[in-house]
């Protein structure tokens, strides 16, 4: 009974109406010696299987997360005259990097409530709990702030380009101020302010090359590490000396 | 030209960091400081995170005294013997200033700490030094240039007596032992090599010539720099190859040119210019604690407060 219920419910779900279909510039990211940040162009189309709703307009919001980490966020204040860190707030778990992009102003294409769902604006994307101070606000505005003045929080609405309703396109640049890990891309359908379907796919930006091989010796062999830096330190110094001392015969 | 830094994860414009290198290499070369105090401020200031910024900046150090300490080695402006005594008090000094550092950082404020020992002791020693060398020059300008006797104070009555010969001393091992120590300790604690603490210490407690001054301080900050940058790179994993490459290139041959140019100076104008720029230093960092930042807040990785 259960199961033929459960059969009954797939067939009443038309399928979706609307879906997501992908592509993207490049499906990595290598941080190289010379990396100068990269822009990444998130492009994609709906596709139907019944014509398109007319009383309503179809929204498209592409965001781009990096990995999340906790972050402490200190405010100075004035103490017997010399500014000095007195608060704190514990941030839980902020994006190291969070790009959103819309086809048209976020209030316009998404609701409070669907926003508090699915986590797409900036505020959202960032969890924190058990904040002591009163005005706990002031701190994740502050993070925000400092990380959007670094290129690192982008709100850009209006940045997605939507053709005839269905071919949709976005450029997205990233800093080079990047941290390694899975980006996580995420696209958004909606209608009236509610979201009819998600796409969800994964950049990993990792270091490649020399800035690999020195990170990961740093961390697994620091010794070694530690005898390297010192030992080309002592040799360009030895060396400096050295040419130095030709020159002047 | 721009350069992905593995450590410390940010991307820098390399001729900004040869160019900041050779700055504080000549400076270095010139008056015998290691350059920790000017060098650290400012990778903060080009967006360096300030863990990576100390620990690097030591690796930088050690480059930069080794070439101007070669150099001082040729003029035979190097008191070796001198060198071993002060090493012997730094070493002891330095693990008791990491029992303190580590004692502070678990009653928190350790940066309010840091900045108020570089505020005290860049302020105290700055003018100190600017005041006797301005006294000094005055001196050796006025007509009656009478060459005053090295007066006896209470370091020439100490037990242990040995002789230092290129310092042209025969002084007990007690004081240079104290200064080391000392030096070792606010050299921990501050994150510097210690040379604008040793420089001033050998000329004023001591009383050597600042010729053999310059040398001699160069040689122990490698040693301690050293084992600085050894502590950070296997404790921490902050020492950023990358970026001390960038920045000894420029360091080591402005300490050879800076050596070439304290060789040139005399005695009161090169301690009068050390003297200027630590009051400058000194004064930066007292107006950043008292002026209101433009920014109240700060990021950190995570952990709890």
């Amino acid at each position: 009974m259960i199961r033929l219920f459960a059969i009954l419910m797939l067939l009443a779900l038309p399928a979706q109406a609307e879906q997501i279909v992908l592509g993207l510039s490049q499906d990595e990211v290598a941080i190289t010696v010379t990396f100068e940040g990269s822009e990444i162009i998130v492009f994609g189309a709906v596709s139907r299987t019944a014509p398109p709703p007319q009383d309503s307009a179809l929204g498209v919001i592409i965001t781009i997360a990096g990995p999340s980490e906790p972050v402490t966020v200190r405010r100075k204040a004035q103490q017997m005259g010399i500014w000095v860190n007195t608060d704190a707030v514990f941030v839980n778990s902020a994006p190291s990097f969070y790009a959103v992009a819309t086809s048209a102003p976020i209030t316009d294409i998404l609701r409070e409530v669907e926003d508090l769902r699915h986590r797409i604006t900036i505020p959202r994307a960032i969890r924190s709990a058990g904040a002591v101070v009163a005005d706990s606000v002031a701190f994740t505005e502050a993070l925000i702030r400092i990380r959007t003045d670094q290129d690192l929080y982008q709100m850009r609405q209006g940045a997605v380009t939507l053709d005839q309703d269905t071919l949709f396109r976005s450029a997205i640049s990233m800093p080079a101020n990047l941290t390694e890990g899975n980006y996580d891309v995420r696209i958004y359908l909606t209608r009236n302010g509610t979201v009819i379907d998600t796409y969800m796919t994964t950049i990993p930006v990792n270091k490649v090359g020399l800035e690999r091989w020195l990170y990961n010796l740093a961390h697994e062999q620091a010794f070694i590490y530690g005898l390297l830096s010192l030992a080309i330190a002592i040799g360009a110094g030895w060396l400096a000396s050295a040419v130095f001392t030709m020159l002047r015969r | 030209m721009y350069i992905y830094l593995p450590i410390a994860e940010v991307s820098v414009n390399a001729v900004l960091l040869l160019g900041l290198g050779g700055i504080v290499g000549v400076l270095s070369g010139m008056f015998g400081v290691g350059g920790g105090f000017l060098i650290t401020p400012l990778l903060f200031f080009i967006g360096i995170p300030p863990a990576v910024a100390v620990a690097t900046s030591t690796n930088q150090i050690v480059a930069s005294s080794i070439s101007g300490v070669l150099a001082h080695f040729k003029r035979k402006t190097v008191d070796p013997v001198m060198g071993g005594v002060l090493l012997i008090g730094g070493v002891i000094g330095s693990a008791i200033g990491i029992v303190i550092f580590n004692t502070l950082r678990a009653l928190g404020q350790v940066d309010l700490l840091v900045q108020l020992c570089y505020v005290v002791f860049l302020g105290a020693i700055g003018a100190l030094m600017f005041v006797e060398s301005l006294r000094a020059i005055r001196r050796s300008r006025g007509p009656s240039a009478v060459p005053q006797r090295r007066k006896h104070n209470w370091v020439h009555n100490l037990p242990f007596k040995m002789k230092f010969r290129v310092s042209g001393l025969y002084i007990s091992v007690i004081p240079p032992i104290m200064v080391g120590i000392l030096v070792g300790i606010l050299a921990a604690v501050m994150g510097v090599g210690g040379g604008f603490i040793m420089v001033p210490a050998m000329i004023y407690i001591l009383g050597m010539p600042t010729k053999v001054v310059i040398g001699t301080s160069l040689l122990q900050i490698i040693f301690v720099a050293g084992f600085t940058t050894m502590l950070h790179a296997t404790t921490n994993q902050t020492v950023d190859v990358l970026l001390a490459l960038l920045l000894l290139i420029g360091g080591v041959i402005g300490a050879q040119v800076g050596t070439r140019i304290g060789v040139k100076m005399k005695a009161e104008q090169l301690r009068i210019l050390l003297a200027i720029m630590v009051l400058v230093v000194c004064g930066k960092i007292a107006l950043d604690l008292l002026i209101m930042p433009s920014e109240l807040y700060s990021l950190g990785a995570g952990g709890q407060s």
